[in-house]
This record gives structure tokens, sequence and C-alpha cells, in this order.
């Protein structure tokens, strides 16, 4: 975790200990001290909505396997962007090639959620809600995971876009911001009256508070370029101004969506290349709007579950089991693959037509949570991510 | 924000929880008989059709397969004249496309201003409200550009006449109109051993057979398999969309295609199909519609709609017995949506979607929307409810944590006093306004605060965002 910003910042350590308060390794160790100005880790997700097809997004190009099974949609090797002998990035992930090469990018190639599911619906719903299967649940991992993170850490969270995804829904107070009309200096009078008219509700009370806080946040940076919502690039530069500045959230999400690809899918370019452009432009995004942030950020890209192994009979993919999640960020250890490689051999493919997983989508997350946000094992096995005893955390990851 | 259940308090929770909120007067017209009013509302003849010059799907594929060939044009064209500078030709070919999908925007825009024009001026807001349920329920959504035509023809053509018929004749529509054909990807699937199949490299599709168990009918708790799903894929193969070449008057139109007809009977859910050609999948459909779980699902899916997002299990008791004593008969579902006595409880158990929201500030003030883009499409967006443009198959989603984030809030409170200021009244006083748009159900926090405003947009933008109009 933050070495640097323990060893960098005696100053605030002393000050720390001068609280007299059995304040041990873990808050000296912890990143958020935001109101002194240290570095703090930061966590972006992006959740890819849709259905993610890990093997265009990672070809393994050295598997014998993957040209007959993919046929037209198979991304030629002599255009993949290598990353070793076995596998490389589809040619409209640059940035995150230029990110792996440096040692701040790597995948994941054979994650799922812990249940095979292939409805797009409840298996976005469990790897949001982080549970062990379906319960109908009502809140998130992260934000669990917010009320985990010591509060002196000051780790608030900020969902970009109109609508606040499941996986930041709970207890905790989130932000929220998308692009678009904004609240004006004349609607003080308004919302005063509104905060009166809101007092016996807590949803739009704390909603309320919490927007205008935020404008008034937004108001300190520019966010001019920010105005579409369907600009993956624009969005995530958003994103990293928030993180970057003074005070803000230490925990940002975004989705993608758009990658449902049963029917021209598409190899190097069509359907799945563009979204996946969109997505390069988001990482893209975050490191140049995190600035100096993002060596204290990790970036993890996921999606609900995979695509078939084979094409199909319109050109594209069905739904699949595992998929390829990409971690990315300057906090990043060096290091190769994540999980193993079930390879495509007709025998390993799950029930026939799925890549299968060897790694549990909550084994990343609990890797990522513990050694770049400081929650601990308990915490994570109690709160976070219930009964996930039997998915322990990926190690060396931060 | 609660009352006693009286007669005026049900007129108020009628125009709000079953209609789209009191346009002035309205409240006196559902008057002592709320209940009345809303069954008058159930007709036969299905919902109301916007009005206008509106493509049918037809015109919608057509329109789609000339910009897709002007396209294919551009490209080539711009391939030839490679020696120019290439970001100029790039530039061209961009502005050329741009051109080309214009009239395919114009259609979407009109569809989006007409339908939103219906719902602003109806004097029957429970059948476009139950309407605009089935709409979302069968999602078409324009995120794909190649339904951005098809996805108003769908919800005109195979949603609203039959919204008040019988469900299995709804899914049948559904399911063979070219926007969902083409939605779910359902046009070119291929049976592997149909006569196409063994001639080319081409093969099933389960996307929409999927989807039509997962979302429009038994729901995922069902229990089928996914060998359920590819079986019902192989018996969906062949339902197709006509090209030219099949003649005008099947051009466009639904066209089942034997040439992609997975060959042999099916076993779907434990049932065996052996029917050959159309009628297998339409069997398959009909047992679908008629399957209990189905009649769960829907039961659920209405209740969490109109009355609260934990809806009380009586009322699903009652929509579900409604919905399997009637064999699916929908006028029947919606009358047992307005008899059972759950959905009346004074206490407001939903919050209104964006499109709702805006939709019934146009009602309170009796206004209508006047222009697609900047009236509805801008403003929707930003509230995160793109008419039309659901961003996945199981549309909107329905609870208050997917619309009630701190920046939907500000947003909404920036709408409001943009919207007051244009079309605040000048004649009305403020608190006599908020009499007719909210009647028994408005509080008396709010009166005051609108008698207190200072200026009448003041007062407006306060009306629309008292808890008492945002939650219904």
């Amino acid at each position: 975790m933050t070495s640097s910003a323990g060893a960098a910042h005696g100053l605030s350590r002393r000050s720390l200990l001068a609280l007299g308060s059995g304040l041990g390794l873990t808050l000296l160790a912890a990143p958020g001290l935001a109101a002194a100005g240290l570095s703090r880790p930061r966590l972006v997700v992006i959740v890819c909505r849709g259905a993610m097809d890990g093997l265009s997004v990672s070809p393994p190009i050295g598997d014998a396997d993957y040209p007959g099974l993919r046929g037209q949609i198979a991304i030629p090797a002599d255009q993949a962007l290598r990353l070793d002998g076995d596998f490389a990035l589809h040619p409209k992930l640059a940035t995150v090639h230029a990110l792996a090469r440096a040692g701040q990018a790597r995948i994941a190639p054979a994650v799922a959620i812990p249940q095979r599911i292939r409805s797009h619906f409840e298996a976005q719903d469990l790897l949001e809600s982080g549970g062990e299967r379906l319960y109908g649940a009502t809140t998130g991992w992260l934000n669990r995971a917010l009320a985990a993170i010591s509060p002196d850490r000051g780790a608030g969270a900020i969902a970009i876009g109109p609508r606040e995804p499941l996986i930041l829904r709970g207890a905790t107070v989130v932000q929220s911001w998308s692009p678009g009309g904004r609240s004006s200096p004349s609607l003080a009078r308004v919302s005063n009256t509104l905060r009166d008219l809101y007092q016996s509700d807590p949803v739009l009370s704390v909603a309320l508070a919490c927007g205008l806080r935020t404008e008034a946040a937004a108001a300190a940076f520019d966010l001019s370029e920010t105005t579409q919502a369907r600009d993956a690039r624009g969005l995530a530069v958003a994103a990293a101004r928030f993180l970057a500045a003074d005070g803000g959230p230490s925990i940002a999400v975004l989705s993608l969506d758009g990658f449902d690809t049963h029917a021209a899918q598409g190899a190097v370019n069509g359907q799945l290349a563009s979204r996946l452009a969109a997505l390069d432009g988001a990482v893209d995004g975050l490191k140049s709007g995190l600035g100096p942030a993002w060596s204290d950020t990790v970036v993890i890209v996921v999606t609900e579950f995979g695509r078939t192994a084979r094409v199909n009979g319109t050109g594209g993919t069905d739904h699949g089991t595992a998929s390829t999640m990409i971690l990315a960020g300057g906090a990043l250890k060096r290091g190769g693959l994540i999980g193993d490689w079930p390879t495509l051999r007709p025998a390993r493919l799950f029930e026939s037509r799925d890549l299968a997983p060897t790694l549990d989508v909550r084994q990343v997350f609990k890797g990522v949570l513990r050694d770049h946000l400081g929650v601990d094992r308990a915490g994570l096995e109690r709160a976070v991510f219930p009964d996930s005893r039997a998915a322990p955390p990926v190690s060396g990851l931060v | 924000m609660t009352f006693q259940a009286s007669p005026s308090g049900d007129a108020a929770i009628a125009t709000a929880r079953f209609g789209l909120g009191a346009r002035p007067g309205e409240l006196a017209i559902a008057g002592a008989r709320p209940r009345d009013w809303l069954k008058a509302q159930i007709a036969a003849a299905g919902a109301d059709q916007p009005t206008g010059s509106l493509p049918s799907g037809r015109d919608g594929v057509a329109a789609y397969l000339a910009f897709r060939a002007e396209a294919r044009m551009l490209r080539q064209r711009a391939s030839r004249q490679q020696g120019l500078e290439s970001d100029t030709a790039a530039a061209q070919l961009e502005a050329g496309r741009r051109e080309a999908r214009e009239p395919l925007r114009q259609a979407l825009l009109a569809d989006i201003l007409a339908r939103a024009r219906l719902a602003a001026a109806t004097p029957a807001p429970f059948r476009e409200r139950w309407t605009l349920f089935w709409s979302n329920h069968f999602t078409v959504s324009t995120a794909k550009p190649q339904t951005a035509t098809l996805a108003g023809p769908f919800e005109r053509e195979a949603i609203r006449p039959r919204v008040f018929g019988r469900f299995e004749d709804l899914l049948v529509a559904s399911s063979t109109h070219p926007g969902m054909l083409v939605y779910l990807d359902q046009a070119r699937s291929t049976g592997p051993n149909s006569v196409a199949g063994r001639r080319r490299d081409a093969g099933l599709n389960e996307n929409l057979a999927r989807e039509i168990m997962e979302l429009h009918t038994v729901g995922p708790d069902a229990g089928y398999t996914q060998a359920d799903v590819t079986e019902f894929a192989r018996g969906l193969t062949g339902y197709s969309i006509g090209a030219e070449r099949d003649g005008p008057d099947r051009a466009g139109a639904f066209l089942f295609r034997l040439n992609l007809h997975e060959p042999g009977p099916r076993t779907v859910m434990g049932r065996r199909y052996p029917q050959a050609g159309p009628a297998q999948a339409r069997a398959i459909l009909a047992d679908l519609a008629a399957d209990p779980h189905t009649a769960d699902h829907l039961a659920r899916k209405i209740a969490t709609h109109f009355v609260a997002d934990a809806p009380p299990p009586r009322l699903v008791a009652d929509l579900r017995g409604a919905f399997l004593r009637s064999r699916g008969d929908l006028a029947v579902v919606a009358a047992a949506l307005i008899d059972s006595p759950e959905a009346w409880t004074p206490a407001p158990g939903k919050f209104k979607r964006p499109y709702e929201f805006l939709i019934s500030s146009y009602r309170a003030v009796g206004a209508v929307p006047a222009d697609a883009g900047s009236e509805l499409i801008e403003p929707l967006t930003q509230l995160g409810e793109r008419p039309f443009a659901a961003p996945q198959p199981n549309g909107w989603p329905e609870r208050i944590g997917d619309w009630a984030a701190p920046d939907a809030i500000v947003k909404r409170m920036d709408w409001a006093s943009r919207f007051a200021a244009v079309h605040a009244p000048a004649g009305a006083t403020p608190t006599a306004l908020a009499d007719s748009a909210l009647g028994a159900r408005l509080a008396p926090a709010t009166r005051l605060a609108i008698a207190r405003a200072e200026t009448r947009p003041e007062a407006l933008t306060l009306l629309l965002m008292s808890p008492e109009f945002l939650y219904r």
C-alpha cells in the first residue's frame, strides 16, 4: 500500500500520534489524509454492462484452439497488441497496452462471478452486490467497503452517471455526478425551502444536500469538456477531477454499456471494437485527469460474464461464463497474468461452450481492497463479501 | 404527506398513482367515483395512438436499409479518393453519414414528440400509463442504431392495440415485430440443420429466446436451463423480416423463412413441440404465456410499477389470480389493480421516474411539449431516461434507488426551475395551481411554502419539487 505516504509525511504522522488514541499502524499507513493533502489511494471501477467478450479484449493468441473457435471474429495475432507469447490486447486498447508495457496494467483472463448465471441482470446484481448468491440484494459491496474503511481516511465515493449503480448503494452516502444542467445561484432560496420540505424524507434530504455539495465542489474545477452522457473519455476525466481534488472522494464508479454483441460483433473493427475504443478512452481520460494522483490509483475494469467461446450463427457471441478483468493504475505492482488460463481445449470449456473461470471476481476485489484501501480480511469477509472465505484475496496486486 | 382515506383523497391517488398527474380540472372529473373513472379508461381497442404522420415499421426497415446503402456508398467513395488529405476525407465521410442519418433521426424525434404530447394531454391517463408499462416491459431500444426507426413503430403497432387484450397476443405481436426481431438479433438466426444452415456458415442466435423467457414471460426464477433456451432458440429460427426480393407486400414485415428453420421436434421446459414451421415457436409462446410463473412475474412487476417498490403480497396475489382466472386477459388484470384495496394506501410508495415527472409537470400546468429535442430528449437524457433508449433489454428500472441519486435530485430541481420560468401560468394563484395538481395530497407545509414564494416561477418550482409531486 502507500508506503510512500507513510514514509514521506512524518509531520502528519506526528500530529496523528498526538491525537493520542490508540491509533495503530493501520491508520498510519492510511492513505486518505486528504485534508493534509497527502497522497491517498484511489480506486476506480468501470463496469462494462452487457457481458464484455474477454476473448476479444485479451485474445489468447498462443492458444491453438482460439482461431478455430472464433472464425471471422478472431482477432488476428499479427494485429493484436502483444502482451507476451500467449496473450495480446485488442487493437483498440492501445492505452491499456502502453500501460501494460510500463508495468501499470495487467489482465485476469478467466474470471467470473461466484454463480453460473447467464442472465445479464441477475449477473450484474451479483457482481455488484458482492454476494455468494442472489438474495435480491439492495446494497453494493463497494458501499459496504466504504463503511469498512476507517473514516479517518476520508474515503468517499462518487458515481458518474444519472443513475446510482447497485455497487455503490447502501448505508453510506455517496456522491453522484453526470453532465448536464446545473444548479444556479438563483436556486438558493428554492433549495433552502426544499431542505425544510424534505426534512422527514431521508432519501430526498440526503440526496439534495449531497448533490448541492457535489455541485459546489465541481464548481472548483473545469468539467466543461464533459458534456456528453455517452462520451466515455469525458466522463472519466470528470471522475478523475473529483478524485484528484483536495478532500474529494477516493472511489469512483463508471458504467459503460453496449457490450451485448450477439450479432455482427466484428473483430479489429466493428461494434465491439468501438466499445473497446470507448473503454480505452476512459482509461486514458482517468490517467490524464488524475495527473500525479494516477500513481495512487487502481482501476478495475469488470463485466458480468463473458461470451461463448465459439462464434455464433450471426457473427456474434451469446452469453457465456468467464471473461477478462483488466487492472490498471500507477499503484499497481508490475506482474504477469492474474490467475490461470484454463485453455480453450474442447474438454476444458464450461458446459462445452464457455471459457471456464479460474478465478472468482471477488478474489481480485478483495485483494485490491485489502492491499490498496487497507480493509482487513475480517472486515472483507464479514461485511463486504459475506461467505467469501473460500475465495481468498489475490495477493501482490498493489 | 399522508392523509385520511376519503373520496377526495382517492381522486388524488387515482390521478397520481394510476394516471400521469392531474391536469387542471381533472380531479373534479375523477371526482367522487375515482375507481369508475379509471375503469372507464380500459378500452378493448387498446391504447390511444399518437397523432401525426409517423412512419410504419416497414417504413422504418426501409429507411434503415436506405441509410446503410448510402453509408456503404459513401465509404466506397471515400476509399476511392484516398489521394485526398485523409482528415478531409474522414470529415466528408462523417458529414455524409450524418446527412444520411438525418431522416432516421427526424422520424425518431417525431415519435418522441407525438407520444409525449399524447401523454401530456390525454383525458385517459391510466390508459397511457398502462401502455407505457407494457412498452417498457417489451423494451425495444434505440441504443442500437438499427432500431432507431423501429422503436416508435414497435410501440404503436405491436403494443398499443393490445394492452387490454390477451397477454399471449401481446407477446406474439412483440415477438414477431421487426423492431423486436432486429433489437434482439432474431432475424438472421439460423438452424444449423436448416436448408440455409447446411449450405453456409450460419447458426443460432439465442438472444431473443433467452430474453422472452427471462424478461417477457416466466422470469429467471422459473428454473429453466441453458438447454431450454437453446431449444427455444431453435424453435424460433425462421422468425425473420421480409426483404425487397421477397416482394413488395413482404418487405419490412414479419416473414417466416422455412429455409432458416431448424427441422425436428423441440423440448422446452419439459414440454415437447412436434410442430413444423412457424407453429412450433407459436406453440412455445402460447405455453410460456400461460405458465403460472408468467402470472407471478407479471403480477409482481405491475404491482411494483404502480404501487410500491416492495409491493404488498396481497396485491400481487390479486393480480396473479386475475391473470390466471382470465387466462391472461389484461383488461381483467387492469381492473383487478384498480379494485385491490392495497393499491389505494394513502402513503405513496413510488418515486416518479423522470419521464413521468416531466409529463406530470406539463399536465400540472395544462401544457404540452412543442419540441422534441430541447423539451424532451435533452432534459430526459440528463435525468437518465432518454425516450426509447433504455440501455438494456430489461428496460428502465423501477425503484427509488435507481432515480433519486444526489445528482438526479439537483438536476430535477434545475429542470423544474427552467420549466417554471416558461410555464408558470400568469392567471392562477400558485396555491390554486397546487390544489388542482395535487388535491388532497397537497401537504400544509408545501402549501405554505408555495404561498410564501417570491415569484410565480419559484412557487411552481417548489410545487414540482415537493415530496407530494415527486412521489405518487
